[in-house]
């Protein structure tokens, strides 16, 4: 295809560094966002032989389950990196938005629920939560111009604490059907959360490799400067792109929600760590305008293959926690090693 | 793409300014200055530094508003400034700082924010490579178009830029000092370039330090000097001498200085540097500095007079060669070595490399002489502040006391801030670089006589500068020019000798 067209038959007198290196390159860019393929490959082969039950559908839906909730906070972050920025305050989302949406609507007398709202409006007042986390996020990073780090950790505690002070620091039980109907639900046999988390990562590929939108943002990430002399309209795009973080980290937290039937005072408390981690194992830069959508992907699911295939090994759950940072060391270190560069 | 202009159509100047005058605040960054560019001509626009150069390049492309004055293109007015793509379509800009993104491909660096859409709305790669790989043929740029641009090198970075100025229709293109960055082969390759566009009717305004490839490559130059237009004239009748002369401004012959006492040929050997070599920034350079003697550094950006006085200064590693001081060798690339033998630096930059803004003026000048202020490593304020007093007094450094944060004194205080810092560890060798840059005239006078005073007291000095009143007042200077010690002036030399010297050009030629 077009790799013939763009080296024209020029040889005469080729440029000092281009044409020679070009194919090598190539092969290497568009290999990167693979990366971690063979190593979830290896994972799946030592994961059958440590317990045959490891390749069976039921444990590989498991596998599934059990990251998509905190995947879509892996595709938020991935998105908010690629633009440049940071969003710590994620984690806090994913438990605040169902969060205020069970104290609205759960019936007064179990826990801290007011009751003030039919169970119909769960769903509408978990994502206009999302939206207002990331609109003020907005408002301070894009319009005042203040540092993301800042920001969100400002706003991970905020938030954290709301949900402490809404819930009594209690757990909201007896949820509306509607707020746990997508975290529990099977279609196709498989559990409608496994759906939803692979449509938004084909729908998040597609924009960010396909869209004009999308690509706006690793030219944001990438220079900004550059960016804007293209016409780009950067404060916008930073403002859509943090909006839509926090819906999508919202969504994350009803999918938990209804898979546990509950929200707790601490859901989402810590995660960020394992989402940063898995963005940047998935190639992402934290210095933006680097990473893909699918390479986020690959970098949740290998943490999340690892996990099963400790816990399948027998290994005790009270060390589960130190191998896991122990883990995701080792495939930073490996993913330096292969990436060639220092990881930013 | 597609050109919207025919070039051969238009017979007027495809691009005029008239009486422009900008100002900011109090500086006027161009003065009633005028210039007008032919259609198919290549024109080059020259003058030192402060000339106004950049002050017109970013009014004749849109990114300014002169404050008086009109630009014209092919006969009509400009449009006005919002019009982003209106403006595209007539002047195109490679600017010296790259507007490439690194990460993305060469491909999507052209067609940024205008991809190719396909039914369904989603960018087309496949005819966006085509796109790319074509508009490339087409100006017979040869390289890869899925590459990421990283990959790419400095000049295949500038063709792609070219390309992608020319891809929006202009057929006018500005390049601001394109070849301060590349070798003399891939200069080469440029003007060959340059030439193959110029036949398909491509229009340049070149901006270059460099005198010699005015003559290579332009058939008009222009020459601004202080902010005003003072001539155009088509490259071949014009004399080496006479551009030369138009740039420094007739009036300002040799002014009078002190002859300064010679150095004695017994005087010891401050600082002996051989064979200094670092890939393509200097090559081979032997410099030798007596204890009271000026010598200067002289040469333009990109010289490599800066990373030469950067590596005697231990700022660097030189890759072969070796730098003494006062007998020893400290160890190459080493700051604290290098203090320890004796060396002061001033650095190039007092905002990057010579100052902590938020830091007080007692904390930055102590900063190179930690064991003078106090024991077993702690810092005793009330030493620190007399010393810092001390050198207030000796620089003259107008403040209200050594508390303050240097980030509330003037230009030119401060850089005699930086001027304490280097002398409070009193060095047997003292390195200046650019030492006068934003400086105001009195701090200027003040710097330099404290040099001379200095040397004076038996440190050797080096400066490296392209201001010529900074190399006035040394015993020689050695010109650089491409990473090579080209001239050796001794004192007393004329602005014309010194300034056809940086820019690499024979006089007599």
């Amino acid at each position: 295809m077009p790799e013939t067209t763009a080296a024209p038959a020029e040889t005469g007198r080729p440029s000092p560094k281009g044409p020679g290196r070009s194919p090598s390159g190539l092969r290497l860019a568009r290999l990167r966002d693979f990366a971690l393929v063979p190593a979830i490959i290896a994972i799946a082969i030592v994961g059958q032989i440590v317990h045959p039950i490891f390749l069976q559908a039921d444990n590989l839906i498991n596998i599934l389950q059990t990251m998509s909730e905190i995947s879509l906070l892996v595709l938020a972050q991935a998105l908010v990196l690629i633009v440049g920025k940071m969003d710590l305050s994620l984690e806090s989302t994913f438990g605040l938005a169902p969060g205020v949406a069970a104290w609205l609507t759960v019936a007064v007398g179990t826990g801290s629920g007011l009751g003030l709202l039919s169970g119909f409006w769960a769903i509408p007042i978990t994502l206009a939560v999302g939206v207002l986390v990331g609109v003020v996020n907005a408002l301070f990073i894009v319009r005042f111009g203040l540092n993301g780090f800042i920001v969100t950790l400002g706003m991970l505690i905020v938030l954290r604490g709301l949900l402490t002070g809404i819930s009594g620091g209690q757990t909201f039980f007896n949820l509306p059907e509607s707020m746990t109907y997508l975290g529990s639900a099977m279609w196709f046999g498989v559990p409608a959360s496994i759906w939803i988390c692979l449509a938004l990562f084909a729908v998040g590929v597609l924009v960010m490799g396909f869209t004009g939108f999308g690509r706006s943002l690793y030219a944001i990430g990438g220079n900004v400067d550059a960016a804007k002399a293209a016409g780009i309209r950067t404060d916008r795009v930073l403002w859509i792109t943090l909006i839509t973080a926090s819906v999508l980290a919202a969504i994350g937290g009803l999918l938990l929600t209804g898979r546990l039937a509950s929200v707790a005072a601490a859901q989402g408390d810590g995660a960020i760590f394992t989402v940063f981690a898995a963005a940047v194992i998935g190639g992402v830069s934290l210095n933006g305008g680097k990473g893909t959508v699918f390479g986020a992907f690959t970098g949740i699911l290998l943490l999340y293959m690892i996990q099963n295939v400790l816990t399948l090994a027998g290994v005790p759950a009270q060390w589960i926690e130190a191998l896991n940072g122990a883990i995701i060391l080792t495939a930073l270190a490996l993913s330096r090693l292969t990436g060639g560069k220092t990881q930013e | 793409m597609g050109a919207s202009t025919s070039p051969s159509s238009v017979t007027g100047p495809i691009a005029e300014a008239e009486r422009i005058t900008k100002r900011y605040g109090e500086t006027v960054a161009l003065d009633g200055a005028h210039i007008t560019i032919m259609p198919g001509e290549t024109h080059a626009l020259v003058g030192r530094n402060g000339a106004g150069k950049s002050t017109l390049v970013s009014i004749l492309t849109g990114l300014q508003e002169p404050d008086e004055g009109e630009i014209r293109f092919a006969g009509r007015p400009a449009p006005r400034l919002s019009e982003r793509n209106a403006w595209r379509e007539r002047v195109a800009c490679v600017y010296q700082k790259s507007t490439i993104i690194p990460e993305l491909t060469v491909a999507e660096n052209l067609y940024l924010n205008r991809h190719d859409h396909n039914g369904l709305r989603l960018v087309s790669w496949k005819s966006m490579w085509k796109k790319a790989a074509d508009l490339l043929e087409a100006w017979s740029v040869d390289v890869d178009v899925r590459l990421p641009a990283k990959e790419l090198g400095v000049e295949q970075r500038q063709f792609v830029e070219i390309a992608r100025a020319l891809s929006f229709g202009a057929r006018f293109i500005i390049l601001d000092e394109p070849t301060a960055q590349l070798d003399g082969a891939a200069i080469a390759r440029l003007f060959d370039r340059m030439r193959a566009m110029r036949e398909q009717g491509v229009t340049f305004l070149f901006i270059s330090h460099h005198l010699q490839e005015i003559y290579e490559i332009c058939d008009t130059v222009t020459v601004f000097r202080d902010a005003r237009h003072i001539l155009t004239a088509p490259v071949m009748e014009l004399p080496r001498g006479d551009l030369v002369a138009a740039m420094t401004g007739e009036a300002a012959g040799l002014q009078e200085r002190k002859a300064r006492p010679s150095v004695p040929p017994d005087a010891d050997v401050i600082l002996d540097a051989r064979g200094l070599t670092d890939g393509d920034l200097y090559t081979g350079v032997d410099l030798r500095v007596r204890a009271g003697e000026i010598v200067g550094l002289a040469g333009l950006g990109g010289s490599g007079k800066t990373e030469l006085a950067e590596t005697i200064a231990g700022l660097r590693a030189p890759r072969e060669g070796t730098v003494e001081v006062a007998g020893r060798r400290p160890r190459a690339g080493s700051v604290p070595d290098s203090l320890a033998a004796g060396v002061g630096l001033v650095p190039r930059d007092r905002h990057h490399q010579g100052l902590i803004p938020l830091m007080s003026i007692a904390d930055n000048t102590t900063m190179t002489v930690p064991e003078r202020l106090g024991t077993a490593g702690l810092v005793s304020g009330r030493r620190r502040d007399d010393l810092a007093r001390e050198m207030i007094t000796n620089l003259a450094i107008k403040t209200p006391g050594p508390e303050l944060p240097v980030n509330g004194l003037s230009g030119g205080n401060q850089q005699k801030v930086v001027m304490a810092r280097a002398l409070a560890s009193d060095p047997r060798l003292l390195v200046l670089i650019t030492p006068t840059a934003g400086v105001d005239v009195r701090s200027k006078e003040f710097l330099l006589a404290k040099v001379e005073e200095i040397a004076g007291k038996g440190t050797g000095v080096v400066i490296a500068s392209d201001e010529l009143d900074d190399l006035r007042l040394c015993d020689r200077v050695l010109v650089m020019f491409h990473g090579r010690v080209t001239t050796e002036l001794a004192a007393g030399w004329h602005d014309h000798e010194m300034v056809a010297a940086m820019e690499g050009v024979e006089l007599d030629a």
